[in-house]
């Protein structure tokens, strides 16, 4: 399992799970999780171009996720906000498959991309996923305050003069980034279960920010670590183990969030009972 | 006469049994989506009629494992996400997001799973493309029966909840007020939403029943006003784009080079230029209404 085919697995995959577990965060606090799901399976029949034109998937990768940006937020202008997202995602990956259709013999090559592919990540990818990783995290830093305010209360935000659109086409980028990077690793329909999954969690187990960001990066760390050497092991697709222990996790939180406010509710009423004695 | 209709329809499309295969079944899953999308856009649940779609493509790649009917399958896992969704779910929306998201992510992941087994076991690869994406021309005939049965099925409970189920959607509090079981009708669209997703996912695939479901509806909300005309207009128009979509499909085997274009391009396409176009004649309808004013 660490042998060295295996390292740039881990470093990549490490790398990829610590910038969804981050930018989970705003997805989670924006409850975006259409776009989250949108951009990365939108962003995959760039793949699909870039193999049939035979340059860089990486360059289709973003090319695509700046398409998704675009669609979402232009559309979005217009007409209702989800249905514009639903349309956008519609006509990318009609588009794919469009390319698809060109190209039979790539079957196995799009199995990969939709649901994840560990094996085989060469020293040279290493690098791009790095610094487009640091790319967003970094913009996601210096925006921190006007994001988080913007998401919690659009109405603070205006006043003290924050566009709320602008702040969405930030995000949007953001993560049309962490996007490109995680796809080939998690697959494009399973991304977002990892921007979703771990920052969901982080939220129903503390209300502080940085503490859920921190939670947040842990758990999609322990999430994509447990997938790989899981799917190592058995031989199944990394998707089914990130997706499925996404909601295992999420479960685990809510009835640990549960127990906690009973236990904290017949606190109160004793302390109530004892007060009146 | 018969030569300048074949000079643009080309020879045999109405002779061709998959051509009228999926002309009967992508139109039933025109009809039914547009109708029950109406509901979708109205009640702002994309993304739930999104994601049912794609958990749905878990029970394909499953029917595809197992062997039976894949109509089956795709309804059987559509039917136990919306049943999860409306179990789970709470009434704020920041947390149904969530928990749509999360369900969605686990049956993403049952489908990969699936779909892995599917190429060990019958060592072909195409089972992907197909579940995701739609094979429109490859349906079995024998499908048909069965799928006018629960398109007839759900379009009967729409026309029998119309009432509550429009007046929860424009307006919950009052739906309340007058008496009406607001979960319960949200459980039934819901419901009625999965069979519709189950036969779109059959013709264009999972990944692109949205389309269907919330294109037509979206373009005949821009146009018109009263619900029961979007209704008749979002059929007509998820009609129209389907059979649309498969005529240019079957014809762009001979004017592209050696194979055709995948009908859910063409069908995807004409939908996402109506709404486009539409938005500009709604902006040109306004601004003229707002010079009027003036």
């Amino acid at each position: 399992m660490f042998s060295s085919i295996m390292i740039n697995t881990w470093i990549v995959a490490t790398l990829v799970a610590a910038v969804a577990g981050f930018v989970g965060f705003f997805v989670v606090i924006r409850s975006s999780s259409f776009a989250a799901h949108t951009l990365p399976l939108g962003t995959f029949p760039g793949a699909a171009l870039a193999s049939l034109l035979g340059v860089n998937t990486l360059f289709g990768l973003i090319a695509f996720a700046g398409l998704g940006v675009i669609g979402i937020s232009q559309l979005g202008r217009l007409g209702r906000h989800e249905v514009a997202t639903a349309l956008s995602l519609v006509m990318l990956l009609a588009l794919g498959t469009l390319f698809l259709s060109m190209s039979r013999q790539y079957s196995q090559q799009v199995y990969a991309l939709l649901f994840g592919e560990v094996l085989g990540v060469s020293t040279t990818e290493i690098l791009p996923v790095a610094a487009i990783g640091s790319l967003s995290v970094a913009i996601a830093a210096v925006l921190f305050r006007p994001l988080l305010l913007c998401s919690i209360s659009p109405e603070l935000a205006e006043v003290q003069r924050v566009s709320s659109r602008r702040m969405e086409l930030w995000f949007l980028t953001i993560l049309a980034l962490a996007t490109a990077l995680s796809l080939p690793v998690v697959g494009a329909l399973l991304v977002f279960s990892l921007m979703v999954g771990p920052a969901a969690v982080a939220r129903t187990l503390t209300d502080s920010p940085l503490l859920a960001i921190l939670l947040s990066v842990v758990l999609s760390l322990v999430t994509v670590w447990t997938a790989i050497a899981l799917s190592y092991l058995t031989n199944w697709p990394v998707g089914f183990f990130v997706g499925g222990l996404g909601a295992i996790f999420y479960g685990l939180g809510r009835v640990w969030r549960h127990i906690n406010t009973q236990s904290r509710r017949r606190a109160v009423t004793c302390a109530d009972r004892t007060g009146t004695c | 006469m018969s030569s300048l209709l074949h000079s643009v329809v080309e020879a045999g499309i109405f002779s061709s049994d998959p051509v009228r295969t999926a002309a009967i079944i992508g139109g039933a899953a025109a009809v039914v989506s547009g109708v029950i999308g109406v509901f979708t856009v109205i009640r702002g649940q994309s993304f739930a009629g999104h994601a049912l779609a794609d958990i749905s493509s878990a029970g394909g790649s499953l029917s595809f494992l197992l062997g039976i009917n894949p109509l089956a399958g795709f309804l059987g896992l559509a039917l136990l996400a919306a049943a999860g969704i409306e179990f789970i779910g709470i009434r704020r929306a920041r947390e149904r997001d969530l928990i749509t998201g999360i369900i969605l992510g686990a049956g993403l992941g049952l489908s990969a799973l699936f779909l892995y087994f599917d190429v060990i076991t019958h060592s072909t690869t195409g089972a992907a493309v197909s579940v995701m994406f739609g094979s429109m021309f490859t349906i079995p005939p024998s499908i048909i029966p069965l799928a006018l049965i629960i398109g007839f099925g759900a379009l009967f409970m729409v026309a029998l909840l119309y009432r509550p189920l429009l007046l929860c959607s424009l307006d919950s509090e009052l739906a309340l007020v007058s008496g009406i079981r607001v979960r319960l009708i949200g459980l039934l669209h819901l419901l009625i939403l999965a069979l519709a997703v189950a036969l779109s996912a059959m013709t264009v695939g999972a990944v692109l029943s949205t389309a269907l479901l919330i294109g037509p509806a979206a373009i005949a909300l821009r146009l018109v006003k009263r619900p029961g005309q979007a209704l008749i207009l979002a059929a007509s128009i998820g009609l129209i784009t389907t059979w649309g979509g498969i005529f240019l499909a079957y014809d762009s085997f001979y004017w592209t080079p050696g194979h055709g274009w995948p009908v859910s391009f063409f069908i995807v396409s004409l939908i996402f230029v109506l709404y486009i176009v539409t938005g500009w004649i709604q902006w040109l309808r306004e601004a003229g209404s707002c010079s009027q004013v003036l």
